[in-house]
């Protein structure tokens, strides 16, 4: 399936398939930035309190803008991403198509000649790919906020060292390797939400099955994923 | 025009087509009645490829679509119309998007070509006050009629009918009726309609087929099926209240 939605992308740039995929792109990314707001925040806090609080026993508590840092462009800016799209957005995915399934629009689609997987998970696919290492982006810049907040307010360390200090250790691959990251998740959380969406059966229950599963399946892959990627190119 | 060839089906375990061999005319009105759950709608199902038998095969004109695939498939396909039995409208789009996706879809119209032939399709089965609604702003007889507007925009050899009366008050059901009569008068579409309402398929069917235990137990006019022998038959018609041979009357003219 995934294969086939990428050897279809042609058909995403014409008329109808800029406007679909567009929508997605609002629906995957501009929808989720309220949540992936909060959640980036408060989990560059945690880091920068949960590092900052054994610094400071070192006198070394300027030291939180690296590890926010690195932390946030390596692991846990993709990773924070990639498990707030699995559940907002791969949930939805799912359970929309689901519920196609069932309706028959599905087999309708495929009576009209009109391949499913082109009309409904090639959009899909382009706006995760563009919106997940976009938001992983995003996550990464609030949680450095974050954490520049509490090492202003409780660890007393001021905006200027913070900034300095993260932009000291961190690279260029730092970043890359953050975003190509983003990047698979995004392909993953499409793949799986869409394969068990056409898979459902057994009408409304099978609805909230594939749904729940489209989920942990996600979840599973991104942790698995993730771990192999740092493996490969660290 | 359509074939079935010693088909047989097994789903979940159970035989839901045993061996059955019927052929469709080209312009006639053919009805498969039975109970629910005989498989009626899987019978409809093969003809345009959603199921495939285990065993025999569905010729459709000289193409054998159980076995079509890819390019053929579609080709097939395009003959075809489905009316599905909730509209299987997409819940994204307006009426008139839905009725007008197979022409954006697999045509190069023009888009004022499109939006009139949308129009016109929409005025034939009396939604044109409802084209800018969405599928979940109208009632279930609402969809129904913008499923089969959608069925025949793109002017069908063959229209298929999932269950098109079932859970629609008596009028618009007579509505529905009325217009897949019209479809065969008027352009001499071939139909297919799945149904398990006797009157209906008695009103607009040219033949009837009766579904019962994986076989078809009757397969005649409506005149002969009413005076069929077959106690399947005759509990079918006592079920819904035609016990007699002329307590119908053919109600379209």
């Amino acid at each position: 399936m995934l294969a086939h939605a990428f050897a279809s992308v042609r058909f995403a740039f014409d008329k109808r398939g800029r406007r679909e995929v567009l929508s997605q792109m609002f629906t995957s990314g501009i929808k989720s930035l309220g949540v992936i707001t909060v959640v980036a925040v408060f989990t560059g806090m945690i880091l920068a309190l949960q590092t900052g609080i054994e610094l400071r026993r070192f006198n070394q508590e300027v030291n939180i803008g690296t590890a926010v840092m690195i932390s946030m462009l390596r692991e846990m800016g993709p990773f924070m991403t990639g498990l707030i799209l699995a559940a907002c957005v791969g949930s939805a995915i799912a359970a929309q198509l689901g519920t196609m399934v069932v309706s028959e629009e599905i087999a309708a689609l495929e009576i009209m000649s009109i391949d499913p997987v082109r009309f409904l998970v090639t959009p899909r696919l382009i706006a995760m790919c563009i919106m997940t290492p976009m938001l992983s982006f995003y996550t990464c810049v609030m949680g450095l906020i974050g954490g520049g907040i509490v090492g202003a307010t409780q660890l007393g360390v001021s905006w200027t060292a913070y900034m300095d200090n993260a932009t000291k250790y961190a690279v260029v691959k730092d970043l890359n390797v953050g975003l190509f990251k983003a990047l698979l998740f995004g392909i993953i959380i499409t793949t799986v939400a869409c394969h068990e969406g056409f898979s459902t059966s057994q009408g409304a229950v099978g609805v909230g099955l594939a749904t729940r599963k489209s989920v942990i399946v996600s979840f599973l892959l991104i942790l698995i994923a993730g771990y192999f990627v740092t493996r490969l190119l660290y | 025009m359509i074939k079935f060839e010693h088909v047989s089906k097994n789903l979940a375990g159970n035989t839901v087509l045993d061996d059955i061999s019927f052929e469709i005319k080209k312009g006639e009105t053919f009805c498969i009645v039975g109970p629910s759950g005989v498989g009626k709608s899987v019978t409809l199902k093969h003809m345009v490829r959603l199921l495939t038998p285990d065993e025999g095969q569905v010729l459709v004109g000289d193409s054998a679509v159980s076995s079509a695939a890819g390019h053929e498939l579609e080709k097939i396909r395009e003959r075809f119309g489905f009316l599905f039995q909730g509209g299987a409208l997409l819940a994204w789009l307006s009426v008139k998007e839905n009725v007008a996706l197979p022409l954006r879809e697999k045509t190069s119209m023009e888009e004022k070509d499109i939006q009139d032939r949308v129009t016109e399709t929409l005025q034939k089965v009396g939604l044109e006050n409802a084209m800018d609604k969405f599928p979940s702003e109208i009632s279930g007889g609402m969809r129904k009629r913008a499923g089969l507007a959608r069925a025949i925009i793109r002017n069908p050899e063959i229209v298929l009918y999932d269950e098109p009366t079932s859970g629609l008050d008596p009028v618009t059901s007579r509505t529905i009726d009325l217009l897949i009569e019209q479809m065969r008068t008027g352009t001499g579409v071939t139909s297919v309609v799945v149904t398990h309402d006797l009157h209906s398929a008695l009103s607009i069917g040219t033949r009837i087929a009766m579904l019962h235990g994986g076989k078809i137990v009757e397969l005649c006019a409506p005149a002969e099926f009413v005076n069929s022998q077959s106690p399947e038959v005759q509990s079918f018609l006592e079920s819904q209240f035609i016990t007699k041979a002329g307590s119908w009357e053919r109600n379209i003219k």
